[in-house]
């Protein structure tokens, strides 16, 4: 058990925690849009997929990782585009439609991959995306490799918790996205387009679930393997509940998914006396009970998988 | 959800099953011709890659026995989705109600040495569904009780299943050799049997059938149905009505639990004799599919699960003739669902605006 108390093991977890929350951040940032909206999106599972995807192909094509993380996002964002089409244009049911979406994207990752690079013993790799070292600040003891010598797709999530906190509750665009999730029929009466501002949120969560799937595919390993996003996006929709739908809140609710995946590889390494398992299926009874615990005190957006029919067109 | 749903504007019931079944045939029609460009963009023959996957499926004694075998459990889960989803109640736990229908399959196959096969099968045959009830009850009453989302809670509930599976055929249950993260053989005499051998086809084919027919009558012909459905349409009406709509979706999510724990038992005493670590292997998910491109309605989910379960056994086939990897399947069937999605949401649309332009002012 010293292992378990020493500095070095704590720092390790902790930034390890970060770091795995990451992807789960930053689709939950982007479902929270989406719900914000009132959108239900059971398809970003497949968003985070095909972003990896996207992202892997994109820097292994252009050598560059920065050009993958933006071909993460614009295969999220093709993804979502196709969704918000069934669910805001036609109205398709919203569950229905997420179901597809995760399994077109399991399908198109999983053939373009083995048609792309062959069924081959050697695995594709790409340009992956280095870790950035903030100068000075990365030295600090503790702190250092907690905060500072992160992936750039780190800081980025943390910035746009900020972003998404301030367009959400401090823009009128932010108003108006939550009064098309709260009330539809009210921002249309006021001249808001609830078809355009829902679209606006579904490719902005296709695009930040993109993001997410590409840290997955050119974080640290840098290949894509089939399935990797390995129900993440399923976990950014129990973050979304723990958050409140609080942009603040998918913050720290995301670190600590992160903590408990982080610990989990380490008590399994360790072969430690309480079965990996069960701590492993932590995170999912918290999120049920956060579930039964909010119920009833009107913390979802009220409009949540209701389609608006725009009246006399 | 709210909305009326496209199947409920047709006008008689014939038209309605020919203008579903005709549907689905003109969507498979059309992701197959997807499917065919991208055979051409692998670089290869799409009309042998096809006859490949048509002969993997339906070619031999031996092929079609595998489709069945493999559409049993997507029926029998498919089956509980199709009554959960037309009550309202959006069950996406099967996956997890699978898993723990196996492991309670396999916790009485493992005890069930020395009693004889009138004890044994039954007891199998109910652990399998009682374990998947109450894995799918928990869910269900959180949702009458509370009103705790069911699409969340499922899924959570998938999760949790997995990962208590996988302590059980690592931990307590691991085999003997304690090699492989999987159980001892269960007893011979709560083994399903097997029907036509040297084939695999097994005795759980004919529980898939009963279960049909007694969805059928449920759904269709008892008064229970009728109110499930009333619920699922409109659920404002339904209370208005006086129907129990908690005591609805309870009853749904028992037995859409315990249809899809039958599913995992069939896996256990049909099949692998044994429970492996991921018995499932996504079966839930698929079967979700299923029952959508079904209709929700119990014929027409045999349909699709013997169509998806043939995609599935045809496509090995189809990688060793022409090289075309598997997973094309899953472009197929997602493009299946898309197409069916579309042409109803369109056709809905057009219904609502013909409504708009005809209503008395």
């Amino acid at each position: 058990m010293d292992v378990m108390l020493s500095d070095v093991f704590w720092v390790g977890l902790i930034a390890a925690a970060i770091r795995l929350a990451t992807p789960i951040l930053l689709a939950s940032l982007g479902e929270i849009l989406a719900e914000r909206a009132g959108i239900l999106n059971i398809g970003i599972e497949g968003m985070l997929l095909i972003g990896a995807f996207g992202g892997f192909l994109a820097s292994h094509g252009t050598g560059s990782p920065w050009i993958g993380v933006l071909g993460g996002m614009i295969a999220g964002m093709a993804l979502a585009l196709l969704f918000a089409y069934l669910t805001i244009t036609l109205a398709a049911d919203q569950i229905v439609c997420g179901i597809m979406a995760n399994l077109l994207a399991f399908g198109v990752t999983g053939f373009g991959h083995r048609v792309i690079f062959g069924m081959t013993t050697v695995i594709p790799s790409a340009p992956p995306l280095a870790d950035w070292h903030i100068p000075g600040l990365a030295a600090i003891p503790v702190l250092g490799p907690i905060l500072f010598q992160q992936n750039p797709l780190v800081y980025l999530g943390l910035v746009l918790v900020v972003a998404c906190w301030f367009m959400l509750f401090r823009t009128s665009w932010g108003l108006k996205l939550r009064a098309v999730g709260e009330h539809p029929l009210a921002a249309d009466s006021v001249g808001v387009s609830v078809r355009q501002v829902r679209y606006a949120a579904v490719l902005a969560c296709g695009g930040l679930a993109g993001i997410g799937g590409a840290f997955l595919s050119l974080s640290q390993l840098s290949m894509f393997v089939e399935e990797m996003s390995a129900g993440r996006g399923f976990i950014a929709l129990a973050v979304v509940i723990f958050a409140r739908w609080h942009p603040v809140g998918a913050l720290g609710a995301s670190i600590l998914f992160g903590a408990a995946e982080a610990l989990q590889f380490r008590l399994q390494a360790q072969a430690a006396d309480i079965p990996f398992q069960f701590l492993a299926i932590l995170p999912y009874v918290l999120t049920v009970i956060a579930l039964v615990s909010i119920v009833g005190r009107s913390v979802q957006p009220a409009a949540l998988t209701r389609p608006y029919h725009k009246e006399g067109h | 959800m709210t909305d009326v749903p496209a199947t409920m504007v047709t006008p008689s019931r014939v038209s309605q099953i020919s203008r579903v079944v005709g549907q689905l045939a003109v969507a498979v029609v059309a992701a197959l011709a997807c499917g065919a460009v991208l055979i051409l963009v692998a670089g290869a023959n799409p009309v042998v890659g096809y006859v490949a996957l048509f002969n993997g499926a339906f070619g031999s004694l031996n092929s079609i026995v595998e489709v069945l075998v493999k559409a049993t459990p997507l029926l029998l889960a498919g089956l509980g989705i199709a009554i959960a989803f037309k009550s309202g109640y959006w069950n996406i736990g099967a996956e997890g109600q699978i898993f723990m229908g196996a492991l309670a399959a396999v916790w009485v196959g493992l005890n069930a040495h020395g009693w004889p096969a009138y004890v044994a099968m039954p007891a199998i045959i109910g652990a399998g569904f009682l374990g998947g009830a109450v894995w799918g009850l928990i869910p269900g009453i959180l949702r009458a009780r509370i009103g705790a989302s069911e699409i969340i809670t499922t899924i959570m509930f998938n999760y949790i299943a997995f990962f208590v599976v996988n302590y059980f055929v690592t931990g307590p249950l691991v085999e003997a050799d304690q090699f492989l993260p999987q159980t001892d053989p269960i007893a011979k005499s709560a083994e399903l049997p097997r029907i036509l051998r040297p084939t695999r086809l097994h005795a759980g084919i004919f529980i898939a059938m009963a279960a049909t027919v007694a969805l059928y009558w449920v759904m269709i012909r008892s008064t229970f149905g009728f109110r499930a459905r009333v619920v699922g349409a409109n659920e404002a009406a339904a209370r208005y009505a006086g129907i129990s709509v908690g005591w609805t979706w309870l009853v749904v999510s028992g037995v859409a639990g315990g249809l899809a724990g039958l599913a995992g038992m069939v896996e256990v005493a049909g099949v692998h004799q044994l429970l492996l670590e991921d018995i499932s292997g996504g079966m839930g998910f698929t079967a979700i599919v299923v029952a959508l491109l079904g209709w929700l309605h119990p014929v027409g989910v045999v349909i699709a699960a013997i169509l998806f379960a043939a995609l599935d056994v045809g496509a090995d086939s189809m990688q060793r003739v022409i090289g075309v990897p598997v997973t094309l399947v899953y472009i197929i069937q997602a493009l299946v669902v898309l197409f069916v999605l579309a042409r109803s949401a369109l056709e809905h649309d057009a219904y609502r605006r013909l409504w708009r332009r005809f209503r008395p002012e």
